[in-house]
């Protein structure tokens, strides 16, 4: 689930993003180097950096929320503490560190779209929706591929954000099979279940890759 | 007003607040690891509920100390040694193995190099984990561990195997395409095309290579935390966490500091490669 949702808002704020990027601004430099930091910098100290957002009592979330009234008197927020806050502070998380990556990809995919294709879907009446989902879409197909595969393996293999976030709490409420494989299998001493849970999902993710990239090395030939 | 003028400005004022709102997104942790890096303690510990206490700014004259804790009271220097060391090392590796692995991919055309790309990217689905228990045991019963060098060695051996197969992967779609096909036919003639055509040709797959295996080392976080006890060869991603958090205790400002000064360089060197590690990554899709 974090892997899905965190895919489907990566990709769709990637595409927002990417095409906001695609037109000419005075700082677009610095812009891009502002938004990369995310992706550059160490996942685990950067979950550090969340880990203090969101901590129980001195979360700046919190005190934003209490000054503009969203917070009643008596009201708090643990976001680690209780299962629903954990898994969005997790997949804040991971939209804040794979959007950068996914922007850059998408924007060279957006980039790459010679500017005679959409002047003939213009000529043939083409509205937005149609130039979108007609035109760029599946011209984009093969760089959305390789954008969604590496974001899924990156969010579905990571540990470090849900082990030094929220150590799979509360009540193992937020664990990846990650984190649960690293609890059983290292710190519990059980090898093989640690092993099975660790390779559970690995089936279903093989199908799904090779339809994908297979699908998208047809675009690409098409 | 005219209605295109108006359209015009509210296009012009949406684009500014979409770039505007994914960078306050995308900085805000940076600049909230910078203010506690200089806040004093007194007005770094002020609940959340005291909506008097503004956090976002210093309510009180900023301080060094919590620099002076991480260079002096922890091993940072050492682990971000470490981490260097370990990162040219894996480097070299994936380099090593990459770059022929990736051209023989690249050159081995029909249904068989499409199958062994997919088949090497699909080892990335692995969880690393999974890797750390079928290591774990062998190496335990090793010396390895105890030897000065073990340590590192034993994060260095892992880490190529998440960086090999997706450098491959991207410099086998940055070995030119024309340069494959050409029949070449004499050794003489082979050792010219790597040396004096391929190679240079593959430089933005190399650099991609580099950076890719470089990042994944200084990311790399279950390796270094399962294989490595003594708090002298740890990488910077563990050291910090194990030695500012001590039980109970966050060391917040150290800790921010660490953050910061480790990733404020990376992503300058991100920046600064960006367009070629993108046209590594993406040339097989885009061309």
């Amino acid at each position: 689930m974090f892997t899905l949702v965190s895919q489907v808002a990566v990709i769709t704020l990637g595409n927002i993003l990417a095409r906001a990027l695609m037109k000419t601004f005075r700082g677009k430099s610095v812009v891009r180097l502002l938004i990369l930091m995310p992706w550059a910098a160490p996942i685990s100290l950067a979950t550090l950096g969340w880990l203090w957002i969101f901590d129980s009592t001195f979360s700046v979330i919190n005190w934003v929320l209490k000054v503009v009234g969203w917070l009643g008197p008596g009201q708090w927020y643990y976001w680690l503490g209780d299962t629903t806050l954990g898994m969005i502070a997790i997949i804040t998380i991971h939209v804040w560190r794979m959007l950068p990556f996914s922007t850059v990809i998408l924007l060279a995919g957006l980039t790459s779209i010679p500017q005679e294709v959409h002047e003939a879907a213009d000529i043939d009446g083409a509205g937005p929706f149609a130039k979108a989902f007609q035109v760029t879409l599946p011209m984009m197909l093969p760089i959305l591929t390789v954008a969604v595969l590496f974001g899924v393996v990156f969010t579905f293999t990571d540990m470090s954000v849900v082990y030094l976030l929220t150590r799979g709490g509360p009540y193992n409420s937020t664990h990846v099979l990650a984190s649960l494989a690293y609890q059983d299998g290292v710190l519990g001493g059980d090898v093989g279940r640690g092993a099975a849970v660790a390779i559970f999902l690995v089936p279903v993710l093989v199908v799904m890759a090779i339809l994908m990239l297979r699908a998208s090395r047809r675009a690409e030939v098409a | 007003m005219p209605r295109s003028s108006v359209r015009r400005v509210a296009t012009a004022l949406g684009h500014r607040l979409i770039i505007l709102g994914f960078t306050a997104f995308a900085v805000f942790p940076f600049y909230w690891m910078v203010v506690t890096t200089f806040k004093q303690n007194s007005d770094l510990y002020v609940g959340a509920a005291n909506t008097a206490h503004n956090p976002f700014i210093f309510n009180r004259p900023p301080t060094l100390e919590h620099l002076q804790t991480l260079f002096e009271q922890t091993l940072y220097l050492t682990w971000l040694v470490n981490t260097l060391l370990v990162g040219a090392l894996v480097v070299a590796i994936t380099l090593l193995l990459a770059v022929p692995a990736g051209y023989s991919l690249a050159r081995l055309t029909g249904r068989w190099g499409e199958r062994l790309s997919i088949g090497i990217f699909l080892t990335y689905l692995i969880p690393s984990t999974l890797l750390v228990h079928s290591r774990s045991r062998a190496w335990s019963r090793s010396s390895g561990f105890r030897t000065p060098c073990g340590p590192w060695s034993s994060s260095t051996r892992p880490s190529p195997c998440p960086s090999a197969p997706g450098s491959s992967w991207a410099s086998s779609s940055r070995c030119p395409r024309r340069s494959r096909s050409r029949p070449w036919s004499t050794a003489a003639a082979g050792r010219l095309r790597s040396g004096a055509m391929v190679l240079p040709l593959a430089v933005p797959g190399i650099l991609t290579v580099v950076i890719f295996a470089l990042t994944l080392v200084v990311q790399e976080f279950v390796y270094s935390l399962t294989f490595i006890s003594s708090v002298q060869r740890m990488t910077v991603s563990v050291g910090v966490p194990v030695a500012l958090i001590r039980g109970d205790v966050y060391y917040w400002g150290s800790l921010m500091a660490a953050c910061v000064i480790t990733s404020l360089p990376l992503a300058i060197l991100y920046n600064f490669f960006l367009d070629r590690f993108i046209a590594g990554f993406t040339v097989g899709a885009v061309q």
